[in-house]
């Protein structure tokens, strides 16, 4: 009878219209079928890999990192937004985050999840990935950034359950003309939860532990994958900026996906009230802040060299600047960062809509930001490339490899849709908790 | 009431207890016999191997008990990676480079190429055309793995499979390696090239127990390096390059003796005279690499400068 206790003091409103999206409807069943088709495509594409070699990708001696690790890296970046926005802004006491913290560890789950996936897309012996434990070397940082990127999965996987196990105890209420498995998974994983008192008090201590023990695991994961660059000694990598550059860049790409993912739960799950114009003027604020930082990041990494111009850092930087890679780079450092930057300082302009524009322009710069980041360093060693073919000389991605990277991103869009659909996507407990702040606010 | 049901569960445990044990012991005791058992009639297997007549290397016929006859395939790998990695003890290998005697003949790319099973584009030497300004003539420049005493790509690689062996050589085991390719990218002199597609003439040495001292058979999706001709020093012999050089660019020996030799000539010269006198350089000393590649400047040449078509770009 304490069962009834608890979920008793949740407002049935607030219940019935959060639990209102749990539901696997038809568009749901369409939906995971188009994305199954198309990973399927991609695997594939994969086993073609695996059948004849890395070589159907555009990599060669020279441009050996591609997409692939470009991808690695939007993938690392893109999961940090579940320790900004529950950690940084949660513990800084924000009420207004609630809402969309669980959206955020959902993402971070789903990236970090498969960002393991995307590097052993780029190993050319994946079948002996267990040597990276067997044989791993302490001294290379891939040994680190597999336990580092392990364990912030972990952490955020953690965070997400532990915030959802009260939630999950009020599915018998809110849930009853739902199918009789997806009760009986909410019984079992609410692991008897009462609501009780001491019961809350565990609870809120776990969670505050969880979202300190983050923060570290967040900006190492982040740091580390800088340093897979910045170890190298090869002249555009070879910076002592590349760890804070790589994870204020992280936020405001993680920040775009999550304007992205609210606009669209806002949309589609009817959560006008809850997912407000107020709090899309919040993350847009927030996202200002976060691309501020990073455009003085660029203006560092850029600037330092580019007034010295030493011999192989001027071949680096003309390349981006006027050379062969100078369209996409100004596109993403315009369009991908400062346009929408400025465009957020409006407040007429953190409205839902226009904020789903730019967050699909800064999303989708920060990709190519990446792409910028990996690929035109290694055109250009500090010897000369000669007697090779032409296309160990300019990388150009195929076909295969595109959807070997597209592959990694349609597993994203399906944890982030079965997660959602499976689960209320904003805290029903917190919500109830906190109502009267949404109030104030 | 508590009190007896007490004491009847105490003495149930004591008799729970005392039962356990005595399973426990005639467990243990059983278990020593069988072993004892089982090791006799291993024992007993052993003393009945049959003689086998086998030819040794050096002409003998001897007979040997059966048993001790292990697969020399199997065994042949492992010896093999572990001399692999030990190295040559005692040495300390260098190469010096005489850029004014090289005519870009390419000899050394050839017999390399030929001697690890690589495709053409696949390089362990290659020769690059070099102008270090624009007021200076162009040279051409043997370019090698400068088997770096500090060298970064072992720093990076995850798995130790490439490694630095204590004469100097810096070996790649394509048996480990997991093709993530983070040493192409440490790598400031490009010196690695990666199996893209499956080597040439794999099906060929399918069979051919793989060599880690020649990096042979290649393996697709591994790593290959030039590793100093290692099993021709093992025998005693000058690396590929530097016997197939045909101008006498290469010099090849050992630090500790502080000497080297001209493959082509096979005159043997004091190494630090020879880096004395003629005011020999490091690539990219400043990248703190420490290279065990020396260069001599392309002064007072033998050979004009011919620029090769195919590398005008």
């Amino acid at each position: 009878m304490e069962h009834s206790d608890f979920s008793s003091k949740i407002p049935t409103k607030i219940g019935e219209k959060l639990f209102s999206t749990v539901n696997l409807n038809i568009k749901f069943h369409i939906w995971m079928g188009f994305l199954s088709v198309l990973l399927l495509a991609c695997f594939y594409a994969y086993y073609i890999q695996l059948r004849d070699g890395l070589g159907v990708t555009g990599i060669r001696d020279f441009v050996s990192w591609g997409i692939y690790l470009s991808n690695f890296v939007f993938f690392v970046a893109t999961s940090l937004v579940g320790m900004l926005v529950s950690s940084v802004v949660g513990l800084s006491g924000k009420k207004w985050v609630i809402p969309i913290t669980r959206i955020a560890e959902i993402i971070a789950v789903a990236f970090a999840a498969v960002a393991g996936l995307v590097i052993v897309s780029d190993m050319g012996r994946p079948d002996r990935l267990a040597y990276v434990f067997l044989y791993g070397r302490f001294a290379s940082p891939i040994f680190w950034d597999v336990t580092v990127v392990t364990l912030y999965f972990g952490i955020s996987f953690l965070l997400l359950y532990v915030t959802l196990i009260p939630d999950l105890a009020l599915g018998a209420k809110f849930l009853k003309w739902r199918p009789k498995w997806l009760l009986w998974a909410y019984n079992l994983l609410s692991l008897g939860w009462k609501g009780t008192e001491r019961e809350f008090a565990i609870l809120k201590k776990s969670i505050r532990i969880l979202l300190i023990l983050i923060i570290p695991m967040a900006l190492a994961i982040h740091t580390v994958t800088s340093w897979l660059f910045a170890f190298n000694p090869r002249a555009g990598w070879d910076s002592t900026i590349f760890g804070p550059y790589f994870v204020s860049g992280a936020f405001v790409s993680g920040l775009s996906c999550l304007m992205i993912a609210m606009y669209f739960f806002r949309k589609n799950y009817k959560l006008e009230e809850y997912l407000t114009d107020k709090l899309f003027d919040n993350v847009g604020k927030l996202l200002v802040l976060v691309s501020l930082v990073y455009i003085y990041f660029n203006i560092n990494e850029l600037i330092v060299p580019g007034y010295k111009l030493k011999t192989h850092e001027a071949i680096h930087l003309r390349e981006l600047f006027i050379g062969h890679h100078s369209v996409l780079f100004w596109s993403v450092q315009i369009f991908g960062l400062i346009i929408p930057t400025i465009l957020l300082l409006f407040k007429p302009v953190r409205k839902p809509f226009p904020m789903l524009l730019l967050g699909v322009m800064v999303l989708v710069g920060s990709w190519f930001k990446r792409f910028i980041l990996v690929v035109p360093v290694q055109e250009h060693p500090y010897l000369p490339i000669q007697h090779v073919p032409e296309i160990f000389k300019v990388y150009t991605p195929t076909l295969i490899e595109i959807m070997v990277t597209i592959g990694p991103m349609v597993m994203v869009l399906m944890i982030i849709t079965v997660l959602t659909k499976l689960f209320p996507v904003i805290p029903v407990w917190e919500m109830a908790e906190h109502g009267e702040v949404k109030e104030n606010e | 009431m508590d009190n007896t049901n007490d004491k009847l569960n105490s003495t149930k445990e004591e008799s729970r207890r005392k039962f356990l044990k005595n399973i426990g012991l005639v467990g243990l005791g059983g278990f020593a016999i069988g072993a004892a058992l089982f090791s006799a009639k291993k024992f007993e297997e052993v003393k009945k191997g049959k003689n086998i007549r086998l030819l040794t290397a050096d002409g003998n016929v001897v007979e040997v008990d059966s048993v001790h006859i292990k697969s020399v395939d199997k065994d042949l790998l492992t010896i093999q990676q572990e001399q692999g990695r030990e190295g040559i003890v005692g040495r300390s290998w260098v190469m010096v480079i005489d850029l004014a005697k090289c005519r870009n003949a390419r000899k050394c790319v050839s017999a390399c190429q030929e001697a690890h099973h690589l495709r053409p584009e696949q390089y362990h030497i290659n020769t690059l055309q070099m102008q270090d300004t624009p007021s200076t003539k162009p040279y051409h420049m043997p370019k090698t793995c400068q088997h770096c005493d500090n060298p970064p790509c072992v720093s990076v690689c995850p798995v130790d499979a490439t490694f630095k062996r204590n004469d100097g050589i810096v070996l790649i085991d394509n048996e480990r390696c997991i093709g993530c390719r983070f040493c192409i990218a440490a790598c400031p002199y490009s010196a690695r090239s990666f199996n893209w597609f499956e080597p040439k003439d794999a099906e060929t040495f399918a069979d051919v127990v793989y060599d880690v001292e020649l990096n042979v058979p290649q393996k697709k999706g591994t790593i290959t390096k030039c590793l100093l001709s290692a099993d021709k020093l093992r025998k005693g012999e000058l690396p590929y390059c530097v016997s197939a050089c045909p101008n006498g660019v290469f010099y090849f020996g050992d630090a500790n003796e502080d000497a080297v030799t001209n493959g082509t000539t096979k005159e043997t010269v004091r190494l630090s005279k020879l880096l004395t006198d003629n005011a020999a350089y490091q690539l990219y000393p400043e990248l703190g690499t420490k290279p065990r590649v020396f260069y001599l400047p392309p002064k007072n040449r033998l050979f004009p400068y011919t620029e090769n078509e195919e590398t005008k770009a």
